[in-house]
C-alpha cells in the first residue's frame, strides 16, 4: 500500500493554543474505534497462529521432524505429512506453469494492445473466473472434466510408457482425478489474480519508456521486450508468487479432483493428495491425535502461505512504488497516452 | 495494401518480414491466451446452467429438509441450505463490513505516515492470502471447541475472510476523496470524527458499498471455512447462534462425489443457485457503482 | 462531433513567411515538406494549417508558448502521435519526397529513420551497452564485434564514451541526468537515423549538462538533420539555423484554442527582424 500523506489539522491546531479545549469524547471514541478495527487484523493473524498451534502441539512434539516429514500416513497411528506437502507443491507448480504465461499474455494484451474502452469488458470476463466458487469448479471438475480428461491421460500415458523421462512423468497408472487435473483447475482459479496484479505492475511502466523504444523503430513486441519487460519483471515475479500462495491454499476444488491418495510419485497423471484437501476430506472423522495432525497441517500451510504472501506483497509494492512518480511530461495530456501501438 | 510507388529515395514500408512476423505472432498469442481462458469459463457456465436449471424448481429452493442422497431431486429441497447461506453470509457481512470500513478509516484518515498504519495496511493485504481452510481451522480451535458448531461460527470464519478485502477496497476509495473536501469541513470547525462521518465516508460511499458487496459475493461461495464450523445438517436452523447449520456450498461439496443421480442433480441445482446469489449481489454492486460514479474510478 | 474547422478557418492569418527565400543560411536539400497540416486529438484540433520546409543538415528550432502545438508537430514527423488514441493528421507531410502518412508506410520504418530524443532522459532499465545496442539488435545485428563497434562509435559521437567506457555493463539508470540524456542520444544515433527529433532535450538538465548537449547538437548536425523543440530562446539562437515560432490562437466565439505556425525563417531573422508582431512580442520577452 502506498504511503498516505495527509495533514492532520486536528493535531496541528495544537492543544497549547489559547483557543484549545479538550477534544470531544465522541471524537476520541471514534478514533479509538477505528484504531481497534485496524488492530483487529493483527490480532486475528496472531490468534490464528496461536490457537491452531496450540491445538496441534501434540502432533508436532510426538511425531517430531522425522515423523512429520515421513511418507507414512496411517491414521490413527502414523501421521507423516510428506505426501500432502509434496502434492501441494506439485499441483501449485503445475498451476503456475500453466497460469503464468496465460495471465501475463492477457495482462500485456490489456495494457499494450487493446484500446482502453475494450480493456474493461475483457477484465470483467476474466474476473468472472473468480466469481465461480471453488466448490463449483470442483463439482464441474469431478463430474465433467475428470471423465473427459481421463481418456486423454490414458492415451498419453500408454504413448510415453517406457520412454525415460516422459514415461516417469506422464506414464501409467493414469487417473482422471490426479495431480495434473488439480493443477489445471488451480490454474484456472488463479488466472484472474495473476492477471490483475501483472496488469497493475505493467501499467506503471512510464509511457516515456515505451515511446523511447518506439522512437527507435521498434515493433510493439520489440517495445515490450525492451521497455516494458525489464521494468515489470520483478513485479510480475511478485504476482506469480501471490498466485502460488493462492494455489497452495486452495482447498475444495483440489479436494474433489486430486484423487485422494497419500502417495509420493513423479507421475503427474496419477492420484495424489494436498494439504488443504486432506484437511477438508478427513477432518470430519478425526479426533485426538488425528485431529491434531490435521490442524498441524493447517499450521504448516498457514506458515508457508504467509511467508509467500509477505515476500510477494513486498515485491509487488516495491516495484509499483518505484515506478510511480516517473510520470509523463511534455505537452500531451497524460491521460490520453498509452495503449494501441502501431498496426 | 497499396504500396506508395512515387518514392524513389526512401522505402518506408514495413521492416523485414521476420520482425513483422514476430510481432504478429506475439499479438496472436496474447489474444489466444484470452480465448483459452474463455474455454473453461464457457464450459462451466454451460454445464452449471443446463444441469442446474433442470433441477431448480420453487420447492427445490424453499422446501426442506434435504433428503438422503440416494433419493431423486424431485423429493424435498435445498431450502435449509439457501436459508443457511443467506443468514451466515449476511451476519458475516454485518460484522466484517463496518469493522473493515473502520479499519480503512484508521489507515487512511488517522494513520498518516505512521508505521502502524502501514503495517496494518500491509498485513491486511497479507491476510487476504490466508487460505480459507486455515480460517476454518482457526474458528474451530478458538470457538467451536468451546461453544460448539453454529451458524455464528461459520459467520465468524467468513467474516475473517471478508475483513481484509473490505479494508483494502474501502481504503482505495477513501484515498480518492480529495483533501479539499476534508479541509472545507475542518474550516467550519468540525472534529475529525465528524469530518470523516459526514464528509469523507459519504463521498466514498458508492465505492465502499460496491467493494463490500463484491466481498460478500465471494464469501457466499466459500466452502472450506464452513466445513468445521457449521457441520452441514439437513434441516433448517433459523437460530444462527446455536446448533449446527447448513449452507449451499457445503451441500455441493457433500453431494459432488456421490454416485447417485439425485445427489448430483441437487449439487448442480445448488451450484446454479449459489452462482445466481453471487451474481445478484454483483449486479447490485455494479448498480451502486454506477449510481455513485462521482468519486469511484 | 462538430468540427471547429469552419469556424476557425476564415480567421487564420497566413503564416508570414512560409517558405522564406532569405539568403542565410543557403537552403540545402529539403528533407521534410509540410503542407497545410492540422493535427487532432479526438475532436480537439491541437494544430491548424501548418506549412513549412525543413532542410538537410540543419538544426531547426520550434519555439513558442505551451499549447502552441510545437511538440505535437514534432511528434508528427516520426508518427509518434500514432500511439495516442484518437490522434489524426490532416494535410500532407512528406519526407524526401515520400508521404509519411501514405498507405503502405509503416510507422516502424519511419521511426527507424527519424529518431527521437525526449524531454526527460528515458534510458531503458538495462546496461549502458544494451541501451545503445537495443536499436541495432532489433534491426537484426547479431555480431558481437559489430555491436561493440556501433556502441563505441555512438557513445563517442554522443560525447559520452570517455565517461562510461569502463562501466558499459552498469545500469543506464545509474547515470546523471546529463549523461543519461547523452546516452539516449547515443541510443538514437546507433541506428544511423537520417533525422533526430529532440523534444526539449535539455529542459531537465543543469546548465553544464545543457551546454554539453548543445555542443553535441552542433557536432551531430554534420551527419544528421535535427529538429528541436525548446522553451529556451537563448538555446534556439545558440544552436539553430532556422526557427519556427508557434503560437496559440484562441477563437473567442467558439472558445476553442489551437496552435498555429506564426513565422518561420532563418534564426537570426526571426530574432533580430521578426516580421510578425506576435513573434516580436515573444522574442523580446513581452509574452512568455
Amino acid at each position: 500500500m502506498s504511503t498516505v500523506t495527509q495533514a492532520d489539522p486536528a493535531k496541528a491546531a495544537g492543544s497549547a493554543s489559547p483557543l484549545s479545549q479538550r477534544r470531544p469524547l465522541g471524537d476520541r471514541g471514534f478514533q479509538i474505534l477505528a484504531l481497534a478495527s485496524g488492530l483487529l487484523v493483527l490480532v486475528i493473524l496472531v490468534l490464528i497462529a496461536v490457537t491452531t498451534t496450540q491445538q496441534s502441539t501434540s502432533w508436532f512434539t510426538t511425531a517430531g521432524f522425522k515423523g512429520i516429514f515421513s511418507t507414512n500416513w496411517n491414521p490413527p497411528n502414523q501421521f507423516g505429512a510428506l505426501p500432502f506437502v509434496y502434492g501441494t507443491v506439485i499441483t501449485s507448480v503445475i498451476a503456475i506453469v500453466i497460469a503464468v504465461p496465460v495471465s501475463v499474455s492477457i495482462a500485456l494484451l490489456l495494457t499494450e494492445v487493446v484500446p482502453r474502452r475494450w480493456a474493461q469488458p475483457i477484465v470483467y470476463v476474466i474476473d468472472l473466473l473468480a466469481v465461480v466458487p471453488s466448490v463449483v469448479w470442483g463439482l464441474w471438475g469431478i463430474l465433467v472434466f475428470v471423465p473427459w480428461v481421463q481418456r486423454i491421460y490414458s492415451s498419453i500415458g500408454s504413448g510415453v510408457n517406457g520412454i525415460p523421462v516422459l514415461g516417469s512423468l506422464f506414464g501409467p497408472p493414469t487417473s482422471g482425478a490426479s495431480f495434473f487435473t488439480a493443477g489445471i483447475i488451480l490454474a484456472i482459479m488463479i488466472t484472474p489474480i495473476v492477471t490483475s496484479l501483472s496488469r497493475e505492475v505493467i501499467a506503471t511502466v512510464p509511457t516515456i519508456d515505451r515511446e523511447g523504444a518506439y522512437a527507435l523503430g521498434a515493433t510493439r513486441w520489440e517495445m515490450i521486450r525492451g521497455a516494458v519487460w525489464p521494468h515489470s519483471q520483478n513485479g510480475v515475479v511478485g504476482a506469480v508468487l501471490l498466485g502460488l500462495g493462492r494455489a497452495m491454499g486452495e482447498t475444495i476444488a483440489a479436494a474433489l479432483v486430486i484423487g485422494s491418495s497419500a502417495t509420493v510419485t513423479s507421475r503427474l497423471f496419477s492420484t495424489g493428495y494436498s494439504m488443504p484437501a486432506v484437511i477438508a476430506n478427513q477432518f470430519g472423522e478425526a479426533s485426538g491425535e488425528f485431529r491434531a495432525a490435521l490442524i498441524g497441517l493447517g499450521v504448516l500451510l498457514f506458515v508457508i502461505t504467509i511467508v509467500i504472501n509477505l515476500a510477494a506483497r513486498g515485491i509487488v509494492e516495491r516495484s509499483t512504488r518505484r515506478m510511480r512518480g516517473a510520470a509523463v511530461s511534455g505537452e500531451l495530456p497524460a491521460a490520453v497516452v498509452v495503449g494501441g501501438g502501431p498496426n | 495494401m497499396a504500396v506508395a510507388t512515387e518514392q524513389p529515395a526512401v522505402d518506408l514500408r514495413e521492416p523485414a518480414g521476420w520482425r513483422r512476423t514476430k510481432n504478429r505472432v506475439a499479438t496472436f498469442v496474447m489474444w489466444l491466451a484470452f480465448v483459452v481462458t474463455l474455454v473453461p469459463l464457457g464450459f462451466v457456465a454451460y454445464t452449471v446452467i443446463s444441469k442446474g436449471a433442470s433441477a431448480i424448481t420453487w420447492s427445490f429452493l424453499t422446501k426442506g429438509p434435504i433428503p438422503p442422497n440416494v433419493l431423486p431431486v424431485t423429493i424435498g429441497g435445498m431450502g435449509p441450505a439457501v436459508i443457511g447461506t443467506l443468514e451466515i453470509t449476511g451476519f458475516a457481512a454485518l460484522m466484517a463490513v463496518p469493522l473493515g470500513v473502520l479499519g480503512a478509516v484508521y489507515i487512511n484518515e488517522y494513520g498518516g505516515n505512521r508505521a502502524l498504519a502501514r503495517v496494518i495496511g500491509f498485513m491486511a493485504d497479507v491476510m487476504t492470502g490466508v487460505p480459507s481452510i486455515v480460517m476454518g481451522l482457526f474458528i474451530f480451535s478458538i470457538w467451536v471447541l468451546h461453544f460448539g458448531y453454529s451458524g455464528l461460527a461459520g459467520a465468524f470464519a467468513l467474516g475473517c475472510l471478508m475483513l481484509p478485502v473490505v479494508i483494502r477496497s474501502s481504503y482505495e476509495m477513501l484515498r480518492l476523496v480529495p483533501d479539499n473536501l476534508r479541509e472545507a469541513s475542518y474550516a467550519l470547525g468540525a472534529t475529525k470524527a465528524r469530518v470523516t462521518l459526514t464528509v469523507v465516508l459519504p463521498a466514498a460511499v458508492g465505492g465502499i458499498v460496491s467493494g463490500a458487496l463484491l466481498a460478500i459475493a465471494r464469501a457466499a461461495g466459500e466452502t472450506a471455512p464452513l466445513l468445521f464450523t457449521i457441520l452441514t445438517v439437513e434441516s433448517t436452523n433459523t437460530n444462527l447462534f446455536s446448533g449446527a447449520n447448513t449452507a449451499l456450498s457445503t451441500q455441493i461439496f457433500a453431494n459432488a462425489s456421490q454416485p447417485f443421480l439425485g445427489a448430483q442433480a441437487r449439487a448442480w441445482g445448488s451450484a446454479l443457485t449459489l452462482i445466481a446469489i453471487a451474481f445478484i449481489v454483483m449486479i447490485v454492486a455494479r448498480v451502486v457503482t454506477a449510481l455513485f460514479t462521482r468519486y469511484s474510478r | 462531433m462538430e468540427q471547429p474547422d469552419q469556424k476557425l478557418k476564415p480567421q487564420l492569418p497566413e503564416p508570414t513567411a512560409t517558405a522564406t527565400e532569405q539568403a542565410e543560411p543557403a537552403p540545402g536539400t529539403p528533407i521534410f515538406d509540410v503542407k497545410n497540416v492540422s493535427i487532432y486529438y479526438g475532436s480537439f484540433r491541437a494544430v491548424t494549417d501548418v506549412s513549412l520546409t525543413i532542410y538537410e543538415n540543419e538544426i531547426t528550432a520550434f519555439i513558442g508558448s505551451s499549447g502552441s502545438g510545437k511538440t505535437t508537430v514534432l511528434r508528427a514527423f516520426n508518427r509518434m502521435n500514432d500511439l495516442v488514441p484518437g490522434a489524426r493528421v490532416e494535410g500532407e507531410m512528406s519526407y524526401r519526397g515520400a508521404s509519411l502518412y501514405g498507405s503502405g508506410v509503416s510507422p516502424i520504418a519511419v521511426r527507424r529513420r527519424i529518431g527521437m530524443v525526449f524531454q526527460k532522459p528515458n534510458p531503458f532499465p538495462k546496461s549502458i551497452y544494451d541501451n545503445v545496442a537495443y536499436g541495432p539488435r532489433i534491426n537484426g545485428e547479431r555480431s558481437k564485434r559489430k555491436l561493440d563497434e556501433i556502441v563505441e562509435r555512438s557513445l563517442r559521437r554522443a560525447a559520452l564514451w570517455d565517461e562510461v567506457k569502463n562501466r558499459l555493463r552498469s545500469s543506464g539508470l545509474a547515470l546523471s541526468g546529463g549523461q543519461a540524456q547523452r546516452l539516449c542520444i547515443a541510443r538514437t544515433i546507433a541506428v544511423e537515423p537520417d533525422v533526430v527529433l529532440m523534444d526539449e532535450p535539455a529542459s531537465a538538465l543543469d546548465p553544464i549538462a545543457t551546454s554539453a548537449v548543445e555542443d553535441l547538437m552542433r557536432e551531430l548536425k554534420q551527419r544528421y538533420t535535427i529538429i528541436i523543440v525548446t522553451h529556451n530562446m537563448q538555446q534556439a539562437t545558440r544552436v539553430s539555423d532556422r526557427t519556427a515560432f508557434f503560437s496559440v490562437l484562441t477563437d473567442s466565439k467558439s472558445d476553442t484554442r489551437t496552435g498555429v505556425l506564426v513565422e518561420y525563417g532563418p534564426t537570426r531573422q526571426i530574432f533580430e527582424d521578426p516580421r510578425d508582431p506576435r513573434t516580436q512580442a515573444y522574442v523580446t520577452g513581452r509574452i512568455g
